[in-house]
């Protein structure tokens, strides 16, 4: 998809996110909107995945570690046909498939229940070792948050990544700098995190996570053999909702009617 | 019962042989394959055991991941690491999703001896069985541990294993082994002593030396706890009216709660719980400690005696 097409896709994913949640009264869509661009480029134009057949033993992995970004997930596998948009109205709601965490038992596509952070990079992990001992070519993706970082096990993950030489896992950190009580700089700093991944062992990509075609540049870009691949995306919190972007109480809170009409508003094409 | 095996040995060997007929199964450890046994996996297959590491949580999530590709994850460790520091890991990544994941840990309970209050898990079944959807599985000795190893590759869904660390007897008489299914080992009138793990061959000891007084009890081997074998229990507790469970384990959440829970409001009788009466353990020999927590066959048997 090219990037004209892939913006398109990345507005309805929004659009989309608004609604969820805006219906649910609940959810995430700060961290929802920030992850958009780089969770739509990795399904749209880098997974080999099938809608039809979700469970197929071979195909690419994806794992939402920060799994309160849920609508976006969900807004995603919609566009790429994986489920409805007529779902979304159950986002949150008894007996749906949407919960507010990601359920891998219900979702089609949703490939590890994640939403406990700090544990879904480590899955990626699995994923992609499990790849490499049956000798597959199967991709492995995963999108953290920056507060997440803050989880000892995100570390864990990284060491067992770079130990097991997994050059088939993409892990990309969703950096845009904010968490439930405060900025990350005012909760727990994570200090130089380039530095830091960059020690861990991995071949770093730093990119600006809302233009398509860095981050087209940095998923296609190869890697050393043996290197597993991280992708640094500085992101805005709420991108593509004026009244959200950077702004630490859309973290958690849903948009009332009201500012559910202003967002898709701005969310025109 | 002349021989000793501990169900860890036992485990780790049967491993290593399933490794030669399933080539799905994988073993992951933390840094403790020469305790948890699974080094003899690791020699046999190489290049299907992974360690990860002194980092429990991070196994647990690998093995969740490897399962996703159709792989068979053993994770080992031991029990308190286990089930307690990766308690979360386990019910969200692996329970949560029911991904076929194998959770082996071994250094369960007091018979740890020597290392302490620190790494003797006496809450492991407790906390597993809290989890919906798991299964929880306590081999009574070797052979049962090696079956119970086998099962574990043919059945679908997570399971915690709870495994010894100190020499036990080996039974004499080879008993089948299924999950969820019961073994009567001994029938007695008086009294239904159901046990799991190291304490069947001290219940069974517990019911000569009863015998001896003229007090016949029935001694059932209760090794899968979850799902529990409730037509057995009830069948039991109501033939003999008098129920004793035994368990290396608080006497809060493990077997003896199991039981409770099948008989209450359905069969009347009397029930006395033996297990860890609500304290840590500590360090000293492992036969040492067991009888400081009044876990031996003649301190089993004066308690029974005292119930009658």
């Amino acid at each position: 998809m090219n990037t004209a097409e892939l913006k398109k896709v990345c507005t309805q994913v929004r659009r989309n996110i608004i609604n969820m949640t805006a219906n649910a009264g609940s959810g995430h869509p700060g961290g929802s909107l920030s992850s958009v661009d780089l969770m739509t480029s990795v399904f749209f134009n880098h997974m080999r995945i099938d809608p039809k057949n979700p469970r197929n033993p071979d195909r690419d992995r994806f794992v939402l570690s920060k799994g309160h970004a849920a609508p976006c997930y969900y807004g995603v596998l919609a566009e790429r046909g994986f489920i409805s948009r007529d779902e979304f109205i159950n986002f949150r709601q008894l007996h749906s498939i949407l919960q507010g965490h990601p359920d891998a038992k219900k979702v089609p596509g949703v490939d590890a229940s994640t939403g406990s952070l700090g544990q879904g990079c480590s899955i990626a992990v699995g994923m992609a070792l499990g790849a490499k001992v049956q000798g597959k070519d199967t991709k492995v993706y995963t999108i953290l948050g920056d507060g997440e970082c803050q989880e000892g096990q995100i570390w864990e993950a990284f060491m067992a990544a770079a130990h097991y030489k997994l050059d088939n896992l993409t892990v990309i950190v969703d950096n845009n700098g904010l968490q439930i009580d405060g900025s990350n700089d005012e909760v727990m700093s994570l200090g130089d995190l380039p530095a830091k991944l960059r020690a861990f062992g991995f071949e770093l990509f730093e990119i600006d996570g809302h233009d398509l075609d860095a981050i087209e540049a940095a998923l296609s870009a190869p890697v050393p053999q043996g290197k597993p691949k991280c992708i640094l995306a500085h992101t805005v919190k709420g991108k593509g909702v004026s009244f959200m972007e950077n702004q630490v109480g859309w973290h958690g809170k849903a948009p009332n009617a009201e500012q559910r009409e202003q967002a898709l508003k701005e969310l025109e094409d | 019962m002349s021989e000793k095996i501990a169900t860890r040995e036992a485990y780790g060997k049967a491993l290593a042989e399933l490794g030669n007929v399933n080539d799905k199964v994988v073993v992951l450890d933390a840094d403790l394959a020469g305790a948890t046994m699974t080094k003899f996996f690791k020699a046999a297959h190489p290049d299907r055991f992974f360690d990860c590491g002194i980092a429990e949580g991070n196994m647990m999530d690998i093995g969740a991941g490897l399962s996703t590709t159709g792989l068979v994850p053993y994770c080992s460790t031991f029990a308190l690491f286990g089930a307690g520091r990766a308690y979360e890991q386990i019910r969200n990544s692996i329970a949560y999703p029911r991904f076929n994941v194998k959770i082996c840990c071994t250094h369960a309970g007091l018979s740890v001896g020597e290392d302490g209050g620190s790494h003797q898990s006496v809450e492991d079944i407790g906390l597993m069985r809290l989890i919906p959807g798991m299964t929880v599985i306590v081999p009574a000795d070797a052979n049962e541990a090696k079956k119970a190893t086998f099962a574990l590759a043919d059945f679908q869904g997570p399971v915690y294993m709870r495994l010894a660390r100190s020499a036990t007897p080996v039974f004499e008489e080879d008993y089948p082994f299924e999950i969820g299914k019961a073994n009567v080992m001994r029938e007695g009138k008086d009294a239904a002593v159901f046990a799991c793990g190291t304490m069947v061959p001290e219940a069974l000891e517990a019911a000569r030396l009863l015998a001896a007084d003229g007090i016949e009890v029935s001694v059932i081997n209760v090794h899968t706890i979850k799902p529990i074998d409730a037509d057995c229990v009830a069948k039991y507790a109501a033939k003999t009216g008098n129920v004793i469970t035994v368990e290396e384990h608080s006497v809060i959440g493990g077997l003896g709660d199991a039981v409770a829970d099948v008989l209450m409001g359905k069969v009347n009788c009397k029930f006395l719980k033996i297990g860890v009466n609500d304290q840590f353990g500590q360090s000293g020999k492992a036969a040492d400690v067991m009888r400081e927590y009044g876990l031996t066959a003649d301190q089993i048997a004066a308690k029974i005696k005292g119930t009658l």
